[in-house]
């Protein structure tokens, strides 16, 4: 009965008409952190790219907190989806058979790709001098840890350098696409589901793209600051500016597009339009206009575009920036939110509502979401005392 | 490319009209060879032996009492809480003022109370549910393993030892006719009873259906009852504009059933 | 080629080397076979035991009771629709999952006035004033109704 209890008070709660298989939301908060975190990935790698490939030297300082962040967030990305699974232990089944018509059985693959193709081969060009130099230099397990890392590649001469360089590009160049059809593809997941008008849209992984890149631009950004803090060291802050601007530039993109999607629903009002007008003015009153579209996208709009134009004083400056960052990351989840549990409060009768309380407890519940939400950042911190950006020897910059 | 640089445009101009009368003479013969066929019905049966299954059921037929909902628990091991179906019927009324109530208490399994007038009424009526058996499954499509597929002989099937209960199946079907099983954690669905019509049995639905409103057959056998159902009445799937290619035949549908 | 690529392109031929020597050993027997499916799936589905055996079954022991049930109005309606069923009580007579219904609540489920029911394929009776209170097979024997 205790596992039903909770259906039970749903049940209770239906508004109007749903199949009677619809009261139990199939999918929770973990899925909803699936697409927020695969997002935090492909953006924060986009903003390293940005240096790499285009060149920006403002955002420098950040180039390998980014990576590093990306990769931290990405070591858990299939986490919370095995974790949701019923059989967790069947996850494997996904890579040796997946159904070539199905948009997720390719999420082994991208995902596999842009770890060890991708993000893990840009890491290691761009440490193995460090790797090569601190194996050296270290004791005892480290010293092996190091070695282990460079696979034993130890030739550190320009020649060999040069290299590294040139196949470091090459990686970041395939990765920009890489991290697009990531991000992309998860947003296909949702977008190609033509049972529910609320997902189906050819706009969605578009949407997912660009709201990536926002959310993934303001974790670095968030992260920049928190360690530079807790390192007590000065934040540079023309890069800081920069990539304020990016975030501007990209939060217009993203609105404009999701403006676009809602506009082109409203505007042909579909058979299903009076339920998603039901659903967008009622269920998701709160957690689409306040917290998505207010608090995640006007303020930090208004405030960067601000910004723009009258550059307040550093330290207020750095205040806004840090409160930017945290509203763009509320609101970026609450627009993971929106779409995933959005999508399944409504029936596919059209004729009404199901009821969702999320759990405290329990594998699908809120702790566990924070779980998976902590844990990519202890990674962070391991992985920068692993490889501290910090500590790498700069010669390669008198060749660029 | 010297070559090409070196071509008269006199030349290269017959090369051009000889090249767009294949293309332009292929596209006409390809189309008189292969005319643009119209479906009749949302899915037409592929090329094979044996028995290919359809489902028909007539509205008018259904008295609402619930039998098929609640046989189906018992046959095929569904938990009994009302949250888990494979088969349930819902109650329809429109009514005067064009309001549209729809209701499924416990899938219908307790049966129906009528609580408006009859005077406000319009018209009412029951439509039993279950799985389309799709022929063109938005489920199959989506699976990511294969634990869940069209059998040769048209039915979909859970492979539920194969499922990872990922549920992305329950998300695609557009009439919610899959649920997990809470103590299994795989998903759950009509299977037509596959069990039983391999042995010759009717589905237990049908079985126990005090005035034949559901019936199943063999959509390849011409004669067969199934095949004159669809004759004989105006028959109409869910959803046909999902293009599901589902083999459940409704006579009597109303548009406003979803 | 520097030595970077060699020695990564060992990784990477090491990684998609296991992968398919794992994949090999998991892939289960009969997968693929007619489709993306495990074949033997159908098999097992196929498997199960049915739990409502049809009024052949009933007939064995109680051909009376079907015999008078198919001269009457309920004639088209299997025994099981009523009484569950028959699986456990046909591997052991003392199985007491056998439903004898009555009263009124289990006969208005087909019965009772409904504006949704036809009245082509169900007799409909008012069953909150008709004979209040009485249970239903007091006067109507369900296997011989109207009799």
């Amino acid at each position: 009965m205790d596992h039903v209890a909770h259906l039970y008070e749903a049940l209770s709660k239906v508004d109007g008409f749903i199949y009677p298989n619809e009261i139990e939301l199939s999918w929770s908060i973990l899925i909803v952190l699936y697409p927020y975190i695969t997002g935090l990935v492909a953006g924060a790698f986009i903003l390293a790219s940005l240096n790499r490939v285009f060149n920006v030297k403002a955002l420098k300082p950040t180039y390998h907190l980014s990576l590093l962040t990306a990769l931290a967030f990405l070591l858990i990305a299939t986490m919370p989806l095995i974790n949701h699974l019923g059989h967790p232990g069947r996850f494997y089944e996904l890579m040796i058979t997946p159904n070539p018509t199905s948009a997720m059985a390719i999420f082994g693959f991208v995902y596999v790709w842009y770890l060890m193709v991708v993000l893990l081969l840009e890491i290691w060009f761009d440490y193995r001098k460090d790797l090569v130099i601190w194996s050296n230099e270290k004791k005892g397990i480290m010293k092996w840890v190091y070695k282990i890392l460079t696979l034993g590649v130890m030739d550190i001469s320009p020649k060999a350098l040069k290299w590294d360089e040139k196949l470091g590009y090459i990686i970041t160049v395939i990765g920009i696409p890489s991290a697009f059809l990531l991000h992309g593809y998860v947003g296909f997941i949702f977008g190609s589901v033509k049972a529910n008008p609320w997902w189906s849209s050819v706009m969605m992984p578009v949407i997912f793209l660009f709201s990536a890149m926002v959310s993934g631009i303001a974790l670095v950004m968030f992260v920049y600051m928190v360690v530079n803090y807790l390192r007590k060291q000065k934040i540079d802050m023309l890069c800081l500016d920069t990539i304020a601007k990016y975030l501007f530039y990209v939060i217009i993109l993203d609105f404009t597009l999701e403006a676009l999607d809602q506009i082109h629903r409203i505007y042909e009002a579909e058979e299903s339009f009076e339920i998603i007008s039901l659903l967008v003015s009622g269920k998701l009153n709160f957690t689409l206009i306040i917290m998505q579209v207010f608090i995640g996208m006007i303020i930090p709009l208004l405030a960067l575009g601000f910004m723009q134009f009258y550059k307040p004083k550093e330290n207020v400056r750095k205040f806004i920036y840090f409160i930017i960052s945290l509203l763009v990351l509320i609101g970026i989840f609450f627009m993971r939110w929106n779409v995933v549990i959005g999508g399944q409060l409504f029936s596919k009768s059209f004729y009404g509502f199901t009821h969702f309380k999320l759990q405290l407890i329990g594998s699908e519940g809120f702790l566990m979401g924070l779980v998976w939400l902590i844990v990519p950042f202890l990674i962070l911190a391991g992985l920068l005392w692993l490889l501290p950006p910090w500590k790498k020897s700069h010669t390669e910059e008198s060749s660029n | 490319m010297a070559i090409i640089n070196n071509k008269s445009p006199e030349k290269d101009r017959r090369k051009f009209i000889k090249t767009a009368g294949f293309i332009t003479g292929g596209i006409v013969l390809t189309s008189a060879l292969k005319p643009f066929k119209i479906m009749v019905f949302a899915a037409k049966e592929p090329e094979g032996e044996g028995p290919w299954y359809g489902i028909g059921i007539d509205i008018e037929k259904c008295i609402g009492c619930g039998n098929c909902a609640s046989s189906c628990k018992q046959e095929n091991d569904v938990p009994e809480e009302p949250f888990y179906f494979r088969s349930w019927v819902e109650k329809y009324t429109i009514m005067e003022n064009e309001e549209v109530i729809v209701q499924a208490p416990n899938g219908g399994i307790d049966g129906f109370d009528q609580d408006v007038e009859n005077e406000d009424i319009m018209k009412s009526f029951f439509v039993p549910k279950m799985c389309n058996h799709c022929h063109k499954s938005p489920c199959v499509q989506v699976c990511p393993v294969g634990a869940t597929f069209d059998s040769p002989d048209g039915v979909v099937l859970v492979d539920q030892e194969y499922c990872i209960g990922c549920r992305y199946c329950i998300q695609a079907c557009p009439y919610g006719c899959r649920y997990i099983h809470p103590e299994k954690k795989v998903v759950d669905k009509c299977t037509l009873c596959y069990h039983r019509i391999v042995k010759g049995l009717p589905p237990a639905c049908m079985d126990v259906c005090p005035t034949g409103a559901r019936i199943f057959g063999d959509l390849r056998d011409k004669k067969g009852d199934l095949h004159k159902f669809i004759k004989k009445h105006n028959c109409h799937v869910l959803k046909s504009h999902l293009n599901t290619g589902s083999k459940l035949y409704y006579n009597g549908l109303n548009q406003e059933v979803r | 080629m520097p030595l970077q690529i060699k020695r990564l392109l060992i990784v990477f031929a090491i990684v998609i080397g296991l992968f398919l020597v794992l994949r090999h050993f998991l892939i289960p027997e009969s997968f693929g076979e007619e489709g993306h499916y495990r074949f033997l799936a159908i098999a097992e589905n196929a498997a199960l035991e049915a739990k409502y055996q049809g009024e052949e079954s009933c007939k064995e022991c109680h051909n009376d009771i079907v015999e008078l049930k198919l001269e009457g109005l309920h004639d088209v309606i299997s025994c099981e629709s009523c009484h569950g069923p028959a699986h456990l009580h046909n591997i052991s007579e003392e199985s007491e999952d056998i439903l004898k219904p009555g009263g009124r609540d289990f006969c208005g489920k087909c019965h009772s006035l409904n504006t949704a029911r036809s009245d082509d394929y169900v007799l409909q009776i008012d069953i909150e004033e008709h004979n209040k209170g009485k249970n239903c097979v007091k006067c109507h024997n369900p296997h011989e109704p109207w009799q």
